[in-house]
């Protein structure tokens, strides 16, 4: 007897469950575990002293400062577009909500040349940003702004479904209240939606944090000066330093699972607002 | 038209007056409206009491009530909704009919000039839709706010309001209280609107009204040729085949309606069906011809 006329027979349930278990444990787990352990194998000691290269300390430091430059302006652009997006009527709407997905949909090493091309010495703009001594290419500035083209749709796309699905009533009943615009978004808007949107921001930073094709086209690789950890990660293997290679990347990894980790809290903490989310 | 009157759409043209001033271009904010809407949106991450402080805290500093007064204010409301044990509640935690007067008091505390109803009661079952309603009504008797209740059922406005505008197409019929709107039908649509009236096309001559192949005499003050005449279940009763004036009728099926019986009638083939009520005490047989007299003509021109 089955349970319903969905329920497939014994068999199957199990071999289909044997098969996601086995494809995770394969491409997921096995290498993660292989992260760790490549790390450690020379003991923890030469674990800890990878972290004393000055250049890799300074990768740490770039990708924290990218990740806190790259998040709060994706935050203010993701808060607005899907404001205007789920809250307004005005021509060229769908167009918008089309250009904040391009990023999912173009190669991040395209996206990196494209703004090559633009600023970079031979670019549109490049020859006028060196008459002002400004570098964008090969430097700071141009990997933040990579980053934050290829992080810019996480967080919009995480409030637009939601922001429609609630509609403007209570807005509006806010409006008549009494409340100015500025405190109806913060008392009624920004509460409803901070779940989604702190949801939004961990994806967002894990992305800035991890991002490698878009950076890697702009950085040029400098050492000490425009390498972000993923950078520093392929330079070190390289270069056959197998530990502090994955030493860097153990912390990505742990970057990664910390986020697996808040984000499992939040659709605990907060299925129903989350469940009305659609996944990038 | 209350999303007009609360300021949320700008009119077209014309003008909005409160209490002769013109507040045409006056933001929502400082219209001092109360709105409840028909799915009430009361803000869900707000207990009841922080939901109807919502409207006095918002207000400036210089005109903020201080805390204790505000805190005295919702006691107050929620007294007067008869919610007073609730006030920590969240809004998913009450029921429709709880949602809805917690609306009512978030509306209320403002003290607005005009309070605006948007099918209140639309989204709540029969019941409590019937209780909420003279609970509505007696509360306005109290606290005596101006009040536009915007509804689709007939019945309610008519027992709720004191004066009843009916519009169709966003033009108002006609304005009256529920009596005049009742027995004085001003066009051919209110006729047809209020009161379950059927819409029969009729003739007219000098003194005739003919429906169908029947003819009866009455006065009337309208132009010979074709007309509508609107048919209530009221406005037809049985008559003994005696006396003149008479239309004849075929019983076409027998209803119960709570204590009365609902009989539907056919005044003769190609015509719409006619309803009266009898007492439960009477009854009737499909296939039976009757008598009727037509008490009230309402006749419009077509």
């Amino acid at each position: 007897m089955r349970d319903s006329a969905t329920a497939e027979g014994t068999l199957a349930r199990w071999a289909l469950i044997a098969i996601a278990v086995a494809f995770l444990g394969l491409f997921l787990a096995l290498p993660l575990l292989a992260v760790f352990s490549e790390a450690l194998r020379k003991g923890f000691d030469a674990y800890l002293a990878s972290f004393n290269d000055p250049d890799t300390q300074s990768s740490i430091g770039l990708t924290l400062l990218i990740a806190a430059i790259a998040v709060p302006l994706n935050l203010v652009f993701g808060v607005c577009a899907a404001w205007s997006i789920a809250k307004f009527d005005f021509p060229g709407k769908s167009l918008l909500t089309s250009l904040i997905d391009l990023p999912f949909s173009v190669s991040p090493v395209v996206s990196g040349l494209v703004y090559v091309l633009l600023f970079g010495a031979k670019g549109l703009l490049g020859p006028s940003l060196s008459d002002w001594d400004f570098k964008i290419i090969f430097a700071v500035p141009g990997v933040v702004l990579a980053t934050v083209f290829v992080t810019f749709p996480f967080i919009a796309r995480e409030l637009i479904p939601l922001m429609q699905e609630q509609g403007t009533s209570e807005e509006e009943a806010a409006l008549t209240l009494g409340a100015s615009g500025w405190r109806t978004f913060l008392t009624v808007t920004l509460p409803n939606v901070r779940w989604a949107l702190l949801y939004g921001v961990l994806l967002c930073n894990a992305r800035a944090m991890g991002e490698f094709g878009a950076v890697s086209v702009v950085s040029g690789h400098i050492r000490g000066l425009t390498n972000t950890m993923p950078l520093q990660v392929e330079i070190l293997y390289n270069e056959y330093n197998f530990v502090a290679a994955f030493a860097v990347a153990s912390l990505l990894a742990g970057l990664a699972l910390l986020t697996l980790v808040g984000k499992s809290f939040l659709e605990w903490r907060y299925g129903d607002g989350l469940s009305a989310v659609r996944r990038p | 038209m209350l999303r007009l009157v609360a300021g949320l759409e700008i009119p077209t043209g014309g003008r909005l007056l409160f209490d002769g001033e013109d507040a045409t271009h006056l933001p929502v904010r400082e219209r001092r409206v109360g709105f409840v809407f028909q799915h009430y949106a009361l803000f869900k991450h707000f207990d009841v009491a922080d939901n109807i402080a919502y409207g006095l805290r918002v207000r400036p500093r210089r005109s903020r009530p201080s805390s204790t007064e505000i805190r005295r204010r919702v006691a107050e409301l929620l007294e007067l909704v008869q919610l007073s044990g609730l006030a920590r509640r969240l809004p998913a935690q009450l029921s429709g009919g709880q949602r809805q007067r917690v609306a009512l008091a978030r509306a209320l505390a403002v003290e607005p000039r005009v309070l605006l109803l948007d099918e209140p009661f639309g989204a709540l079952d029969a019941q409590v839709r019937r209780d909420l309603r003279r609970w509505l009504r007696d509360l306005h008797d109290r606290t005596g706010h101006t009040t536009l209740f915007v509804t689709h059922d007939q019945e309610e406005a008519l027992e709720l309001a004191d004066r009843v505008a009916i519009l169709s197409k966003g033009r108002i019929e006609q304005i009256g209280t529920p009596d005049e709107v009742l027995d004085q039908p001003a066009t051919a649509f209110v006729a047809g609107f209020i009161g379950e009236a059927v819409r029969l096309p009729v003739e007219l001559a000098e003194r005739t009204l003919r429906i169908g192949e029947q003819a009866i005499v009455i006065e009337h003050g309208l132009p010979a040729g074709a007309a509508a005449l609107f048919i209530r279940p009221s406005d037809l009763t049985l008559a003994e085949p005696i006396g003149r004036n008479l239309l004849t009728g075929t019983v076409v099926s027998v209803r119960r309606r709570g204590p009365a019986r609902r009989v539907e009638l056919s005044l003769g083939d190609g015509l719409p069906t006619v309803e009266i009520e009898l007492s439960a005490g009477r009854t009737a047989r499909k296939g039976q011809a009757v008598h009727l007299r037509l008490l009230t003509p309402r006749l419009f021109p077509s």
